[in-house]
């Protein structure tokens, strides 16, 4: 099932990177109704070692506070590893120097949590946008 | 069909209290969107995130209140735990929680200055 449903026939993949469990699953409900495979974990260091043990992922939401290793050094690790996928900061905190902060680390947006149907629909657009 | 009826009777119930919730300011428009969420692949949607709250709030409360017996206060600590209830109060729409979560974290940052 593809997320754009017409041209696209690979279904497209989400990593959802947060510690808290009700926004684990409110994420990976909206991204698999967008026709996203999903998967979690719940801090920034798997999320790392999935990448370096050779997954990919289309899109990836990455929570701000978490333990072991923070949204920010993971995004940074990310990108210093060479992974390309769209990442989406995901934070609590409203704070311009602190959202400022994540979106230096390697961030393509940074949104208000909880994501919304409305939200994810137009980081789907824009996801889709850039592959063409 | 007993048990049917039951859990219909239950889901109504359900419902209602969230829909004087949601009249009465206590939930805001973060809960409806939990609401249409649910559809025939994730039927208890819903539910299941309540569940969920309720377990996590209780798990934080009883950890708030065991910090809240240490002398001195570890103000830290507490804005940790507290930020964490108004992250997860948030995503259900617990407006006034939230708000309450706001007010203690100021409370936490007067009482790290006093400290």
């Amino acid at each position: 099932m593809a997320a754009n449903g017409v041209e696209n026939t690979k279904q497209m993949s989400a990593l959802i990177v947060d510690d808290d469990t009700i926004i684990q699953k409110i994420h990976k409900v909206i991204m698999t109704k967008l026709g996203f495979k999903t998967q979690v974990v719940e801090n920034g260091k798997k999320a790392v070692d999935l990448h370096t043990s050779g997954c990919s992922f289309d899109v990836i939401l990455m929570d701000m506070e978490m333990p072991v290793m923070n949204g920010l050094e993971a995004t940074k690790e990310l990108r210093a590893i060479g992974v390309e996928a769209m990442i989406v900061g995901v934070t609590a905190r409203s704070s311009e120097t602190e959202k400022q902060a994540f979106m230096e680390a390697g961030l393509n947006e940074c949104i208000a949590k909880p994501l919304n149907m409305e939200k994810a629909k137009s980081l789907v657009k824009k996801l889709n946008k850039e592959d063409n | 069909m007993e048990r049917n009826q039951l859990h219909r009777q239950v889901a109504l119930m359900r419902k209602s209290l969230f829909d004087q919730w949601l009249l009465q300011g206590y939930l805001d428009d973060q809960f409806i969107q939990l609401e249409e969420l649910q559809d025939d692949a994730n039927p208890n949607f819903v539910e299941e995130v309540v569940t969920l709250f309720y377990k996590d709030s209780s798990r934080l409360l009883v950890n708030i209140d065991q910090a809240l017996e240490k002398k001195p206060l570890d103000f830290t600590k507490l804005d940790g735990y507290m930020h964490q209830f108004k992250g997860s109060s948030s995503s259900i729409g617990a407006k006034k929680v939230k708000a309450e979560c706001t007010q203690f974290h100021d409370y936490c940052r007067a009482g790290n200055a006093e400290g």
